[in-house]
């Protein structure tokens, strides 16, 4: 009898739990699905080739490109030496713990509260949104990921390195560009791979901070075109016209997100 | 040489410290005009700029109003400490909720009954609604996200056959990679409706932006508890097979608990998560200033009252902003930091 009723809640249970699975994969398919079918009934040449003002998306895809770049440039160089700190300056000190923590604690602090700060600093005191406070803003988010990336890939390289290092009498910071950022290569690459999709498809903290524009420019210090929140503006648009815009951006976004995670899948796949 | 690369990786690390510090000290200091304002009072008061008269005689008249608010509000600023700290159950909550409304009239009648030697006015902020919004919303999303993905994760790691359970994996994690933007319109255009259709009540609302929450955070958390689960040595499961444990009794017993700390620690960054996401949320919430009555009215949260009203407000409304920005950072540090010492540190032993 108990056996029975054994079997029989292992089998509800197995039901039960991949049912759920299924629930929750149907919606996300539907996500997909959607935005697929709106995006490429949206998407035509024109959107590439024209800006805002004429109905197309170049500018911002512009816009949005030079914001991540910008912004990777940015935090790029003091992630990783501050990685680098951690894990071979101050690896076991109680500062490099409690940066790590901090950084960590960073990493999840809601983007909304970094345009907040990034408006109060770089906005109030220009008097107009401008697309180095969009730069600013995206670099703060990237920080933390950055250097969390480049601690845990340098922590995976093994000690007998590094005293093959020291054992030629090669000086510390020699080993540390050489040797150990050249064994960790790959690893830190993917992470910035997927530092810079993560950034790519933020709003939040560019509301204010860039805000958008319709124009192509190139100058930063002005209002500077963003492709997500355009997007936001647009979908909530009347216009058929404009809200189908929206998606198409929308779809671009999405595809080249996941080609730079899918990109980076492959560099570690290949590593393995 | 050495020295100066050593200053340097020195100086990088703790800019990520002086980052943070900047932001609450700029934070700080631009909600410093609400908080002297309305003080804790704040966290509780549902009005959202409105002009409440003053008398010309002024301060005393204020001051009593304060003085009687002040008295009100020292019995309710516990629990609006206690609605923070994120783990009440709905039903204390809502019984906050109608006590806010029975003040929030008392408060109108105050306003009525001054009209009459009105002289001037003052605008008052209270983050109620939008904290009430912020609970509500990701209460409801962990609660169905919950179940969900720890349905998805067991099911990858221990159901699925190999073929079927990596390229699902893989797609998951994709998805967790989605931009929160396309959520945010899927929700606006399909799923609003379609709940609405179901459930009725109007196409934004709390429900549905708990639900597009509660379907952004899914492959987050499943990813990760997935990842938490592949962790059980499989030593351990086949001596449970080999006693004759059904597969039930094997996750039950063995899985779960051994990964207990890291499916754990994986809902609660899904939470900061949740706390923080302004764009699944800004498209479905409606942001209105009204406490919901029920669950398909729409309301506000704190990062979409951040989306939709910071570039037009300044002065006194703007620092009122600064005010909710200074309580969600506070309240998402808070929940990560508490995260990340009770789960991650044992996850190491």
């Amino acid at each position: 009898m108990t056996q029975i009723k054994r079997f029989f809640i292992n089998k509800l249970f197995i039901v039960i739990s991949t049912l759920t699975a299924l629930l929750g994969l149907v919606f996300l398919g539907w996500i997909l699905w959607t935005l697929f079918v709106k995006g490429f009934e949206a998407l035509s040449l024109t959107v590439f080739t024209t800006d805002l003002v004429n109905g197309g998306l170049r500018n911002l895809l512009w816009g949005q490109f030079v914001l991540s770049v910008l912004a990777t440039v940015l935090a790029v160089p003091i992630g990783l030496l501050a990685g680098i700190y951690l894990q071979e300056y101050g690896n076991h000190s109680r500062y490099a713990e409690f940066i790590r923590e901090l950084s960590d604690v960073m990493m999840s602090a809601p983007s909304i509260v970094v345009g907040t700060f990034v408006y109060a600093i770089l906005v109030v005191p220009v008097g107009h949104t401008n697309g180095w406070a969009g730069i600013v803003a995206l670099a703060i988010l990237m920080l933390p990921i950055v250097v969390r990336t480049t601690d845990d890939m340098l922590s995976l390289i093994p000690r007998e390195l590094r005293e093959a290092g020291v054992a030629l009498g090669v000086p510390k910071y020699r080993i540390i560009t050489d040797i150990i950022i050249r064994a960790a290569k790959v690893g830190i690459v993917t992470g910035l791979l997927l530092a810079f999709a993560r950034v790519m498809g933020e709003t939040a903290p560019l509301l204010y901070t860039s805000g958008t524009s319709e124009y192509w420019t190139t100058n930063l210090g002005e209002t500077f075109p963003s492709l997500t929140v355009a997007i936001y503006n647009l979908a909530t648009m009347p216009d058929e016209a404009l809200s189908k815009l929206a998606w198409a951006g929308a779809l671009l976004l999405t595809l080249f997100v996941l080609i730079l995670n899918i990109t980076g899948r492959y560099l570690i796949r290949d590593k393995r | 040489m050495e020295k100066i690369f050593a200053r340097i990786s020195q100086v990088s690390a703790t800019t990520v410290l002086l980052l943070l510090l900047a932001t609450v000290a700029v934070l700080y200091w631009s909600a410093k005009p609400a908080l002297e304002a309305f003080g804790a009072h704040f966290l509780i008061d549902p009005r959202w700029g409105v002009e409440v008269p003053v008398d010309g005689e002024g301060n005393e008249v204020k001051q009593t109003l304060n003085a009687s608010g002040q008295a009100d509000g020292v019995r309710r600023v516990d629990a609006g400490v206690d609605e923070i700290s994120m783990d009440d159950e709905e039903v204390p909550l809502e019984d906050e909720m109608n006590g806010e409304t029975i003040s929030m009239d008392e408060g109108e009648e105050l306003i009525l009954g001054m009209d009459e030697d009105e002289l001037e006015t003052r605008e008052v902020y209270g983050g109620l609604v939008p904290i009430l919004g912020t609970l509500f919303s990701t209460t409801l999303a962990m609660l169905v996200a919950v179940p969900i993905a720890m349905g998805i994760a067991v099911f990858l790691s221990e159901l699925a056959p190999q073929w079927l359970g990596k390229p699902v994996g893989v797609a998951i994690e994709l998805l967790a990679a989605i931009p929160s933007i396309i959520y945010g319109m899927w929700g606006l255009f399909f799923f609003g409706p379609f709940i609405a259709s179901i459930f009725g009540g109007s196409s934004v609302s709390l429900l549905v932006a708990g639900l597009v929450l509660a379907i952004m955070i899914i492959p987050f958390m499943a990813a990760l508890s997935r990842d938490a689960i592949n962790i059980t040595p499989d030593v351990l499961k086949e001596s449970a097979y080999a006693v004759g444990a059904t597969k039930f009794e094997v996750i039950k017993d063995i899985v779960f608990p051994y990964a207990k700390a890291g499916i754990l620690g994986s809902m609660i960054i899904s939470l900061g998560r949740a706390l923080g996401e302004t764009m699944a949320v800004a498209f479905v919430i409606g942001g209105i200033f009204s406490l919901p009555e029920k669950l398909t009215d729409p309301t506000v949260s704190i990062p979409v009252v951040l989306a939709n009203n910071f570039a037009e407000s300044s002065g006194l409304s703007l620092s009122a902003l600064y005010y909710l920005a200074f309580v969600l950072f506070l309240v998402s540090f808070l929940v990560i930091f508490a995260a990340k010492h009770y789960f991650l540190r044992r996850v190491k032993l």
